[in-house]
């Protein structure tokens, strides 16, 4: 049933209806409205789990990782700062293969402090060895972690469902909540292989020395790139389940004539969709691609879907300082050497820190690259706020 | 809570932490969480921080662990045996032994946040701090835990500062039990896992165990040197239970500080031409004050 619930209410009515065992959070905005709401969803006993309120994200992280070696399944929320502090843990999750899912409301980071949006926090995790799925809106935010749990349990790969802070995590929009018996029909009760339990002694987190190590990443990569067949899979098992395309590994719009092809992932998307629909009546062929899944990369599906468009624009909240776009980057390398030359990839970075990209930004950055390919720019800076001497 | 005698002499040396393990000849530690997994028995999760315990004990494939074993992170132990006491509770599962474990670093110094979380929480989780005061798996660095005095590779001209008294920090948090104990006396030692076991909350025991590498003693003297620790008045051996300070281990033939001083390598300086007297007399200084502040 659709309601107008607010971004985080919605994810954390989903999250209740998966029924984790064991949550563990550490406040931090924009993350704040979910693990409230999951705390009152708790506190007055409509959902059987341990709330476990710690003194920072590093022990929530561990926590959740302890409660998913026991057999839990363990639920985590942060964005920004908190992510970078949990980075030491995530790493260890992936490495551990333990099915945790986390909710990111993509926030920047510092400095200087910001507690606005952008996809800078989960960027700097992407090579984790976790799972990231970015919603568009809140509908897929919520539909995602349905999805997020029963693929971490299939895979034994955590997962991070991103989600941009405030423009999602704290937007009024319809979202249709399903019901517990729809939820408990498509997701199975967790059925952990690898716990600590004194009937099964074993060790779990051994260390490796060289002749071991490498294999343990080999692997974990392995099950990273085969992971993209369950996440298609139960998005597929998703639609026919719930009725409505959610997740996923791309999405397209309006790509199949377009002569330019944006590329983007997150909230953005639909300002970007309204903007193709502008173009459109004003006679400009211009497409869509979506990424879903940002880790495992859809480097295959980007290039067999783009394989014949030759002016592409990469539009990304995130970068990395002294090489440039990152999304663009793995955009870029998604096509064979030996093709590159006639197609053009453009880079912008956008909306760093909360900037508002608006449909005029966006128009810009289209006619800029119907003259020409752009190496890197920036949408929406404000030079008249830096000097030379910053330079 | 009274654990009887008969409940002690019924411990078997079980293996629970087996032999065949990396640790020096004489490693306090080692012996120390052979007697803390035996006391605990099979029905026992360990929760192990980074540390020597875990590198001489958990080399993939042949781990020294009879009993479930995690380990993810060096600061984290607390924060994991929590996260697995949750699971046990929402599922419904157990009772079982949750003991986290780790050395003085990743349990004072990296991990006190961690730690003092799990306290304040109220888990059900008995943390075992296994003290060698200092860094000792990364090659003898100084913590908050080295004593005044003490050389390390980051302190070569001895460590200027006091031990961080964790015992009393923790019982501060208002947890039901704390207990100090030392290597030498097996039974006290067992005797207080069982008695920690016994309650239900947050428990800590602090362990002095003594590295032969570090602190430069021969490895067949590694229980003398608990006994001189305790003799001298420089490891106070005692229970906090509700916050009372009780069973204080008396002493009863009082050694100088230099008798436990002189065996160990980290503090000959201190007895060579130029060493300094002073820092000798503030060490006494500091066991006296340990003897009168718990009565020994």
């Amino acid at each position: 049933m659709l309601k107008q619930i607010e971004g985080s209410h919605a994810v954390a009515e989903v999250v209740a209806k998966c029924r984790p065992n064991v949550i563990s959070a550490y406040p931090i905005t924009p993350q704040t409205h979910i693990v409230e709401e999951l705390a009152n969803i708790v506190g007055r006993g409509d959902l059987d789990a341990e709330y476990v309120n710690v003194e920072s994200e590093f022990s929530a992280a561990s926590v959740v990782l302890g409660a998913s070696a026991a057999g839990a399944r363990a639920y985590s929320a942060t964005t920004s700062q908190g992510l970078l502090l949990m980075s030491e843990v995530v790493y260890c999750i992936a490495g551990m293969r333990l099915p945790i899912v986390f909710t990111i409301a993509n926030r920047a980071i510092s400095a200087p402090l910001s507690i606005w949006n952008d996809q800078q926090d989960s960027m700097a995790l992407r090579d984790a060895g976790w799972i990231q799925l970015h919603a568009e809106d809140n509908q897929e935010a919520a539909d995602l972690h349905i999805q997020a749990f029963k693929i971490a349990e299939e895979t034994h790969l955590p997962v991070m469902v991103c989600m941009d802070g405030f423009i999602l995590t704290h937007a009024f929009e319809p979202v249709d909540v399903p019901g517990q018996k729809e939820v408990d029909s498509f997701l199975p009760p967790f059925r952990p292989t690898n716990i600590v339990d004194p009937r099964w002694p074993r060790g779990i987190g051994l260390f490796a020395d060289p002749r071991f190590y490498m294999e343990t990443r080999y692997i974990l990569h392995r099950a990273m790139e085969k992971s993209e067949e369950t996440i298609k899979k139960v998005s597929g098992d998703f639609a026919k389940t719930f009725g409505r395309d959610s997740g996923g590994f791309i999405k397209t719009y309006k790509l199949k004539h377009a002569d330019v092809v944006i590329i983007s992932m997150g909230s953005l998307v639909g300002t970007i969709k309204d903007l193709i629909d502008q173009l459109e009546e004003e006679g400009k062929k211009v497409g869509l691609l979506q990424i879903c899944s940002y880790r495992p990369f859809p480097r295959k599906e980007i290039y067999n879907t783009l394989k014949d468009k030759m002016n592409i624009v990469v539009v990304e909240k995130s970068i990395s300082l002294g090489r440039g776009g990152i999304l663009a980057s793995d955009v870029r390398w998604s096509f064979p050497r030996a093709e590159k030359k006639d197609r053009n990839i453009s880079s912008f970075i956008a909306g760093l820190g909360g900037r508002n990209i608006t449909k005029n930004d966006l128009r810009y950055m289209v006619e800029k690259v119907e003259k020409e390919p752009v190496e890197l720019a920036f949408l929406g800076l404000k030079k008249e706020l830096i000097s030379e001497k910053d330079l | 809570m009274t654990i009887s005698a008969e409940e002690l002499n019924k411990i078997e040396k079980k293996d629970l932490f087996t032999s065949g393990h990396r640790a020096c000849g004489g490693c306090g530690q080692a012996l120390a969480a052979r007697l803390v997994q035996d006391a605990s028995g099979e029905n026992t999760i360990a929760c192990v921080a980074t540390g020597c315990l875990e590198v001489f004990s958990s080399p993939y494939p042949d781990p020294s662990w009879r009993i479930p074993f995690l380990h993810s992170l060096f600061e984290n132990a607390s924060a994991v045996a929590s996260g697995v006491e949750a699971a046990y509770k929402a599922l419904k599962k157990g009772p079982v032994n949750i003991i986290a474990q780790g050395g003085d670093g990743s349990t004072a110094d990296i991990g006190f946040q961690s730690i003092s979380g799990m306290f304040e929480r109220g888990h059900n989780v008995l943390y075992v701090c296994y003290d060698n005061e200092a860094y000792m798996n990364t090659g003898v660095q100084r913590s908050s835990f080295t004593p005044l005095g003490a050389r390390t590779s980051t302190t070569p001209m001895g460590n200027k500062t006091r031990k961080k008294n964790l015992p009393l920090i923790a019982a501060d948090h208002g947890i039901p039990y704390v207990a100090t104990a030392t290597v030498d006396d097996f039974r006290d030692l067992q005797r207080k896992v069982k008695t920690a076991l016994s309650i239900e909350g947050p428990k800590y025991i602090h362990i002095l165990a003594p590295c032969p590498l570090g602190w430069g003693h021969h490895g067949e003297l590694t229980v003398q040197i608990c006994r001189l620790a305790k003799d001298s008045g420089l490891f106070p051996i005692y229970e906090i239970i509700d916050g009372k300070i009780t069973n204080i281990r008396k002493i009863r033939n009082k050694v100088r500080v230099e008798e436990y001083l002189k065996l160990q390598g980290r503090f000959s300086h201190l007895f060579k031409k130029g060493g300094s007297k002073e820092i000798i007399a503030e060490i006494q200084e500091i066991a006296n004050q340990n003897i009168e502040r718990f009565n020994l």
